[in-house]
């Protein structure tokens, strides 16, 4: 494939991403009405001027309810893959520096153990015991980051252990923990980029689904994943009502997923030749 | 073969311990006492304590947790908190519409996977691949519950080929539980399928990359027979691993999609236990969900030993 292709999925992925993230901050210091503002006359209208995307159930705006809702997203999203990254780059870290000792065993079994819990699992859990809300969300997706990015931390870092600059630190006498961060951290870098935004988008799509179910944001914090429950029932009347959030989930996941390649043709020219 | 086996045994049966001992301690964290919740405010002290030993509450937590497993190898899953029924049987019910529609769903994704995998690696770089890949992209990126959602708007409700929802038994019928649960399966079986249909086609250029392919095609055989003969059956051992994997997460993913659809299933199941605080359901269904995963990855290291010798000995 051409080398125009991977700028390309950068820049309307990027593009895509930024229209909802840009709408998310927007939405913190002004919605175009207010997200509690019932108005019951003017309850599921199509779009109109005044209403862009049209009104809800209860005559909420829509576009308020859906850029307060890329706020929801973006921020369980963004933390559980701090949480994720957080917990998993130093774990990772940490046991490509001790390879194949005890303590890269126990990471590493810990990890499988963990992959062994999906999110959803992880959510009903934390929910059945603390009640809904949140929080619950933004634990179970980032308890789910942990492995992915640990495992990937490890892989990068046990391949960058062999090379003769990382000879020559040792030999200079740094310990590990300063090798593993002065010198393994910064190289993996780019790879832990390019992860993120593809944990951002699966949290994301995580966060939805778990709303929908009622494990995720509870009212009256608008999530897309709760307005399209509450579309469900409506959804012979006012198709609209279901289709603008699905839509406003899929443009944004889909845009980070093609940053998320163009990012990594961009900074790792060896897998370009490939793909 | 067999100390690989063993060894591979040994940390299955350590991970399955491990994660009982999780889900156990998380759940023993939760606030509140479950009989002086089942009885309400104005239990009386000695049907509080006659409940609590009923129910199993009054021995001592690491008690608790051996009788818990003990009970569970048995099939004994305890007894629910809200309707008195033995657990196990609860889930059985609704394994019945959770397991088939997961099964459904893997075979739906492979069914759409494989052809379109083997497609695009054919046509590699052409205008087919760039139209698949792009499909793949948006199957990934629709979240399975909305695309149920569209469906049912669509094909229930508009067009009225499928009810909207619910389950007629599959006493009603075979074909009847069958058609139920097609929309369901679609919409589980789409986001999985996308993926597969990508390490499908990467795992197939892969093998085409080979030296052995090279020389397939040097000796004069035709690009149809190297593909389907030398370059497929190599390269399905990836793929293999990724449609065990994706049983367990279809079992999971399913639970969202039985929303949608309103199916009595394990999803169902486990949002009533929640509201109810029937927490020794949720415990048990959490516990069943994770030793899928468990023993499905297991599985598939075994088989993948079986297949790769040279994974026997690295392990």
């Amino acid at each position: 494939m051409t080398r125009r292709w991977p700028n390309r999925s950068l820049m309307i992925g990027a593009a895509l991403a930024l229209i909802f993230i840009a709408g998310g901050f927007l939405s913190l210091i002004w919605t175009p009405y207010a997200i509690d503002g019932v108005d019951i006359p003017n309850k599921m209208l199509l779009p109109t001027a005044a209403h862009w995307l049209g009104t809800d159930h209860l005559g909420r705006d829509i576009l308020s309810m859906i850029m307060v809702g890329a706020q929801t997203s973006i921020a369980v999203a963004v933390l559980a893959v701090g949480i994720g990254m957080g917990v998993g780059i130093p774990l990772g870290l940490t046991a490509a520096a001790r390879a194949g000792g005890w303590l890269d065993e126990f990471i590493m079994r810990g990890n499988d153990l963990v992959f062994a819990f999906p999110s959803l699992v992880i959510a009903i859990l934390i929910t059945a015991v603390f009640g809904p809300g949140a929080v619950n969300a933004i634990i179970a997706i980032g308890i789910f980051n942990i492995p992915v990015f640990a495992r990937l931390t490890r892989g990068a870092a046990l391949s960058l252990w062999q090379r003769d600059f990382i000879l020559a630190a040792r030999v200079s006498g740094k310990s590990g923990l300063r090798i593993s961060v002065e010198h393994i951290l910064p190289n993996i870098t780019s790879l832990m980029i390019v992860q993120g935004t593809i944990q951002f988008s699966l949290g994301i799509l995580a966060e939805a689904g778990l709303s929908y179910v009622g494990l995720g944001a509870q009212p009256p914090i608008p999530s897309w994943g709760r307005m399209l429950a509450e579309s469900q029932t409506l959804v012979s009347l006012a198709p609209q009502l279901a289709l603008i959030p699905g839509l406003a989930i899929v443009l944004t996941v889909l845009g980070l997923n093609l940053m998320g390649d163009g990012l990594r043709d961009m900074l790792d020219p060896r897998i370009r030749a490939e793909r | 073969m067999i100390g690989y086996v063993l060894r591979r045994f040994v940390s299955l049966i350590v991970s399955l311990v491990v994660a009982s001992l999780v889900i156990f301690m998380v759940v023993e964290v939760a606030p509140g006492d479950p009989a002086a919740f089942m009885l309400g405010m104005s239990a009386q002290p000695d049907t509080l304590a006659a409940l609590r030993a009923e129910l199993g509450l009054d021995v001592a937590k690491p008690q608790r947790y051996l009788n818990w497993v003990s009970g569970m190898v048995q099939g004994d899953f305890g007894t629910s908190y809200t309707y008195r029924t033995p657990v196990a049987g609860m889930i059985a019910d609704r394994m019945w519409i959770s397991l088939p529609l997961a099964v459904y769903a893997l075979v739906l994704s492979t069914l759409i996977a494989f052809p379109a995998g083997i497609y695009a690696a054919s046509r590699r770089g052409r205008a087919g691949d760039i139209a698949v890949m792009g499909a793949t992209q948006l199957g990934v990126a629709v979240p399975n519950f909305w695309f149920a959602m569209i469906m049912v708007l669509i094909f229930a409700i508009n067009l009225g080929w499928f009810s909207a929802g619910g389950f007629p038994g599959w006493d009603k019928g075979f074909w009847g539980g069958i058609k139920a649960l097609t929309l369901p399966a679609i919409a589980l079986a789409l986001p999985q399928a996308a993926i597969l249909a990508r390490v499908m086609r990467s795992s197939l250029l892969d093998m085409l990359g080979e030296d052995f392919i090279r020389t397939a095609r040097a000796k004069g055989l035709r690009a149809r027979s190297v593909l389907w003969k030398h370059a497929l059956r190599n390269a399905m051992i990836p793929v293999l691993t990724i449609i065990g994997l994706q049983f367990s997460f279809l079992l999971a993913g399913g639970i969202i999609i039985e929303q949608v659809f309103y199916l009595p299933g394990l999803g169902r199941l486990v949002f009533q236990a929640i509201t109810q605080r029937d927490l020794i359901v949720v415990e048990s269904v959490v516990m069943l969900l994770v030793f899928a995963v468990i023993v499905v990855n297991f599985v598939v290291d075994l088989t993948y030993a079986a297949v790769d010798p040279r994974l026997r000995v690295q392990a």
